[in-house]
């Protein structure tokens, strides 16, 4: 399927542009030829079952996996091997993880000011008010001076969240932020999720929230077999799939739900 | 048994045998910091891109590890003089204890390290750090935490392990014991008061280590 090869020029205003992105675990092939175009402001939901390369895909845009073929452009910067150009897309890109991964020996304000203050050398007035601004965005100001395994599930998510933001990036990475949380957590993340989505950043989100995807997704993406199957806006998306895996999976998730 | 108990001796060596104990503390806080330099960085060493600087981190802790403690403070100490480095016998027992406990610290604190959890790391990468911010900011604390009470039970063992620099006549409380000893010849009651000195020791070695972990690694986990 190449419906999405028309993205593949990296027109301009592109915020993440892929082309023909390959990557092997060793004889194992975890991408096949990914072509992705994502423009400035849009909101993309990337869904498939478990094993199809969703994660895999989003954890190469920010380098944290290594791919072997093709381009990866993030905001006009071809992300290359260097250790510059790497450094400098992270620090454009925010990530926020299944399991929260925060900082357990730093305090939540702690873990919001690290990376401006080592990485965009802000100075701690800078980051402490930003932090605290972010913080009370996520609506979780009240717990700043809390350690991490203080906090509920919930609750560290928005932490993570507000610390990605404190970097200002351009991009914000979503790898299964609800998956690992009590479903009675898993709403005040979405809504946080939507807050930012509001707002204009451009983000890409791995989840299975499939009303987190009709509500904010400009378009969804289907992966199977490390391959982009089907991608279209949620209207059509959910109602009219095209392919026969699309529609297996969707059966099987909203027979979950 | 008619051996009549004389702790005259010792009453009288009290005073050198106290201040031999500054000489112990002298050489196992010098051994430790030492150690503790090794010991961190050889575990950043021990995964660099250069293979020669890894063989050689490995190749140090197998050697230290696998060879007497006396036979490496006598190395120092006598085979060094001939290449042409002559210490004095607190500095070589400083540093022999160092690289001694530095080459066990190095396996400890890569426990430490490797239980870790990955994602910690990858969330300091996303965040822009480089590799060497995320060791150091991120990886360090926790992992240091998780093997705390090993690291304290080997520095405790560095700090008895000083008695065998009296070997080489550094200035230790073992050291000057022997010297009461051979004029008085009262073995039993000299060692016997320098077993409890030890026993002193190193309660309170654990005390300042137990201090150091509510200090620095109190912090709630789950």
């Amino acid at each position: 399927m190449t419906s999405q090869s028309s993205h593949a020029q990296a027109a301009d205003g592109a915020m993440i542009s892929m082309a023909g992105v390959e990557k092997w675990y060793g004889d194992f092939k975890a991408l096949t030829d990914i072509n992705l175009s994502v423009r400035t402001g849009e909101k993309i939901v990337l869904c498939g079952p478990s094993g199809s390369g969703k994660s895999t895909l989003i954890r190469c845009i920010n380098h944290l996996e290594a791919y072997q073929k093709g381009e990866i452009r993030v905001d006009g910067i071809l992300l290359g091997d260097r250790a510059k150009t790497i450094d400098a897309i992270r620090r454009e890109v925010g990530m926020v993880f299944q399991h929260f991964n925060l900082f357990p020996h730093m305090t939540v304000l702690d873990n919001c000011m690290l990376a401006p203050m080592r990485s965009l050398r802000a100075s701690k007035a800078e980051a402490e008010a930003t932090a605290r601004r972010l913080l009370a965005r996520v609506k979780i100001l009240e717990q700043a001076e809390k350690y991490p395994a203080q906090l509920s599930g919930g609750q560290q998510q928005r932490v993570a969240i507000a610390r990605a933001l404190c970097m200002q990036p351009k991009i914000m990475l979503f790898d299964e932020p609800t998956s690992a949380l009590d479903p009675e957590m898993v709403k005040e993340v979405l809504d946080t999720m939507i807050g930012l989505a509001e707002e204009g950043i451009t983000m890409i989100c791995v989840t299975h929230e499939m009303g987190f995807a009709r509500q904010v997704a400009d378009r969804v993406i289907f992966m199977a077999s490390g391959a982009i199957v089907e991608e279209a806006p949620p209207a059509e998306f959910f109602t009219a799939p095209r392919h026969e895996r699309t529609r297996q999976f969707l059966g099987e998730i909203l027979r979950k739900h | 048994m008619n051996y009549k108990l004389d702790f005259t001796p010792v009453l009288d060596g009290l005073p050198s045998l106290l201040i031999a104990c500054l000489g112990t503390f002298a050489l196992a806080l010098g051994g430790m910091v030492l150690a503790i330099i090794i010991g961190i960085g050889g575990v950043m060493l021990r995964d660099s891109r250069i293979a020669p600087v890894r063989w050689f981190i490995k190749s140090f802790v197998e050697v230290i590890r696998n060879t007497p403690f006396l036979v490496q403070i006598y190395f120092i100490y006598f085979a060094l003089p001939l290449a042409g480095l002559r210490l004095d016998p607190t500095p070589t027992a400083i540093i022999a204890l160092g690289i001694n406990g530095g080459a066990y610290a190095i396996e400890i604190i890569r426990g430490g390290v490797q239980s870790i959890g990955k994602g910690q790391i990858e969330a300091g990468l996303a965040l822009g750090l480089h590799k060497a911010q995320v060791f150091r900011l991120i990886v360090l604390k926790p992992a240091l935490r998780a093997i705390f009470p090993s690291l304290t039970s080997q520095f405790v063992l560095l700090t008895l392990t000083t008695s065998i620099a009296s070997a080489i006549s550094a200035y230790e409380l073992t050291s000057v014991a022997q010297q009461i000893e051979t004029s008085s010849f009262r073995s039993f009651e000299v060692y016997g008061v320098v077993t409890v000195f030890y026993l002193v020791i190193s309660w309170l070695m654990m005390r300042f280590f137990g201090m150091i972990s509510t200090r620095y690694f109190s912090y709630p986990v789950k």
